[in-house]
């Protein structure tokens, strides 16, 4: 698996793990009618904590991440994001995701409206802010994702690395407090996945509690102050990513960073 | 050693294309003689929109605009030594009759209120069709627009359809004075919120709405009506006709059946149970009847449930006709666009915190009716064409009227040129509308991945 590591060295000043809890899930499983695709799984974030989750396709990582703003649901056990409990509860699960900014794997901007307008879009009419204000805040996150110049295009017209750092600089207008990222280089070719990568990296720099799915192995060593391992809807290994690259416990985690890294 | 091996020391530069492939040599090359086979179509097609041309053209061109009867067209022509059935068109029919064809039986006199509401239709749509190029304040218009159009056509008492709007602001008093009301009380007693005052106050605001309408508005009028009675002649339903109604029947039916389906279209996919069953049922039903039937159902069968003595207007109850079944239609066509919408849209709208009616609003429906466009403008012409089916039940559309000319005894006999003038007439709508959605999804068209 590529290796890419960035040339400079990481900050890692503010990059620090406080006690206060961001992400609290007990006993939680899903099925998707009768296929129980999570199982138990029992998983405490604190807020400025770099999380990767890792494990082969179908694992359930995507679905865990997915449950945490409820874009799917949880059947039994407790998620707390932030304090607020998931429940069906509409209104908690708005609150919930406007708290939690989310980065896919084939981007999902808005085709129809400019990429300023993708940025302004949920600050304008979730946050009301004013139109003023959410446009330079949005000129703000784009300069830092490094297109300022292309604010007025539309994402049909970007390359899918610029569409990606654009769909970062639309969560963080939304001022999350927490970052999930579910494959977000999946889709991009191999020149483009660096850009997206430094982009995370700076956004880790600055203490974002971050949750990563991701196959990029480079990034979590680099980056990730815990490794998650899933297989079969379960957490099977969780670890520091020094040990869980150097010294991993179970033959299936074994296995998996023999095919991953093996050549 | 290693003849595979080959590095390029410049790069080429751009060169045009060869002469050949360009220009309207190029063209002709590419789309009419590629091949000895496309040579021959070509020649064939040629000739026969010749023979086609030969044969129509001079039957058009033939100098009976001035005739006042058949038999008259026959002696020009037959001055002409045109003789038989091909001879030559009588466009004395259409000189003589095509203010009837437009305007029906619509008093001469008052020709200028349907004019009027047309031109003034123009104006209401323009900033709707145009939003680009027409300032945005025209909108006002187009919202008052609605209340304008039926009094010009039917005239009547101005308090009428002031009367209907005063109960718009009724409803709209009594919705925020309750919402209010009901939200202060939340302050008091946490357990209700703010969704609750809303519906408790959209639920009074309808009620009260309602009750003006039914029961005061017509107070209202009256007490007016007796201190100043500003008015235009009323014109009753059944002088409408011609193009006049079939364009107030498709212009209705059009502007209502959009948002109609889109609510329906909504219903169908929606989570809740019975509105989900509700909007299935309702769009299944109107899609299984054929438009005559209930074309039949407004003219006849609701008389019977209606109370004794209601009188309940016949092109009324057309339009509600027309406008369900188009609904139906476009209900269908945009759940197609809402179908063709990647999960991805929905997911990213959902994880930016956007509620159900934002996301549908900012982010779901301006792709998907974009998507249907083509469905919704073909639901449009299709609509407008069927209006040429209230004739059967007995309302003078130009197809309508085209029997009662031919029954004259003058123009017993003409076929051609009533049928071709309808058409050409339906063509020029039909055809701005199809050229209209291809402009507008150009204006659209963002680049989609």
């Amino acid at each position: 698996m590529s290796q890419l590591a960035v040339e400079r060295e990481i900050d890692r000043s503010k990059m620090t793990v406080s006690d206060e809890v961001a992400i609290e899930i007990v006993n939680m499983n899903k099925w998707y009618g009768a296929f129980h695709v999570l199982r138990d799984i029992n998983l405490t974030v604190n807020q400025g904590e770099r999380i990767v989750i890792a494990g082969p396709s179908g694992s359930g990582k995507s679905t865990l991440i997915r449950c945490i703003n409820a874009l799917e649901e949880h059947q039994a056990g407790k998620i707390v994001v932030d304090g607020i409990e998931l429940t069906s509860d509409l209104k908690n699960i708005d609150k919930i995701r406007s708290e939690v900014g989310m980065v896919f794997q084939h981007f999902n901007l808005f085709p129809h409206l400019t990429v300023l307008e993708n940025c302004t879009l949920a600050p304008i009419w979730v946050r009301k802010t004013p139109r003023k204000e959410a446009e330079e805040r949005a000129m703000h996150f784009l300069e830092k994702v490094k297109i300022p110049e292309q604010a007025n295009k539309y994402p049909g017209q970007l390359s899918g690395g610029q569409q990606q750092r654009v769909a970062i600089a639309r969560s963080l207008c939304m001022m999350p407090k927490i970052m999930l990222f579910d494959e977000p280089t999946s889709a991009l070719d191999p020149e483009m996945i660096k850009e997206v990568l430094d982009t995370m990296i700076e956004l880790a720099e600055e203490g974002m509690t971050m949750l990563c799915v991701t196959h990029e192995m480079g990034f979590a060593r680099q980056v990730a102050n815990r490794v998650i391992f899933m297989d079969a809807g379960q957490i099977v290994e969780q670890n520091e990513p020094e040990e869980f690259f150097n010294n991993p416990q179970s033959d299936r985690t074994k296995l998996f960073l023999s095919q991953i890294l093996g050549h | 050693m290693s003849d595979i091996g080959f590095v390029r020391t410049e790069m080429l530069p751009e060169q045009d294309p060869p002469a050949s492939e360009v220009g309207i040599i190029g063209w002709m090359r590419h789309n009419l003689f590629d091949g000895w086979f496309n040579s021959a179509l070509t020649l064939l097609s040629i000739y026969f929109v010749y023979k086609v041309l030969a044969a129509l053209v001079p039957w058009i061109l033939s100098p009976t605009w001035d005739a006042g009867s058949l038999a008259e067209c026959r002696e020009v022509l037959g001055a002409l030594g045109r003789e038989g059935h091909y001879a030559g068109a009588c466009w004395g029919v259409i000189n003589e009759r095509w203010i009837q064809l437009i305007f029906g039986f619509y008093p001469a006199e008052l020709y200028w209120r349907p004019i009027a509401a047309f031109v003034l239709l123009g104006v209401a749509l323009a900033p709707v069709l145009f939003s680009d190029k027409v300032p945005s304040k025209l909108l006002i218009f187009t919202i008052l627009y609605p209340f304008i159009f039926p009094w010009l056509l039917w005239g009547g008492t101005i308090w009428g359809p002031i009367s209907v709007v005063l109960g718009f602001v009724v409803g709209w008093l009594v919705y925020s004075a309750v919402d209010k009301a009901v939200s202060n009380l939340a302050l008091v007693y946490s357990a209700v919120d703010k969704a609750v005052s809303n519906l408790v106050g959209i639920i009074a605001g309808a009620v009260a709405a309602l009750i003006w309408w039914l029961i005061l508005s017509g107070y209202f009028v009256g007490a007016m009506d007796s201190i100043a009675a500003i008015g235009i002649e009323p014109v009753e339903s059944r002088k409408f006709g011609g193009f006049m109604l079939s364009i107030t029947i498709g212009v209705v039916a059009i502007a209502c059946s959009l948002p109609l389906g889109i609510v329906l279209a909504l219903g169908r996919q929606s989570d809740l149970m019975i509105v989900k069953y509700l909007s299935v049922g309702f769009i299944e039903f109107i899609r299984g009847v054929p438009l005559i039937t209930l074309l039949f159902v407004a003219s006849t069968l609701l008389n019977i449930f209606m109370p004794p003595g209601t009188d309940f207007d016949i092109i009324l109850r057309v339009l509600i006709m027309v406008t369900l079944f188009a609904s139906a239609y476009m209900a269908e066509v945009i759940r197609g666009g809402l179908a063709a919408l990647p999960r991805g849209q929905y997911e990213g709208a959902d994880s930016l915190g956007l509620n159900y009616w934002q996301s549908q609003r900012l982010i779901i429906m301006p792709q998907a009716l974009k998507i249907s466009i083509p469905g919704i403008v073909s639901t449009f012409i299709g609509v407008f064409k069927d209006t040429t089916l209230v004739s059967i039940i007995g309302l003078l559309d130009p197809l309508g009227l085209s029997n009662a000319i031919r029954a004259d005894a003058n123009w017993n006999g003409i076929v051609w040129e009533l049928y071709g003038f309808i058409a050409l007439l339906f063509f020029v709508f039909c055809f701005s509308m199809s050229r209209y959605s291809m402009y507008l999804e150009r204006k659209l068209h963002t680049g989609h991945r």
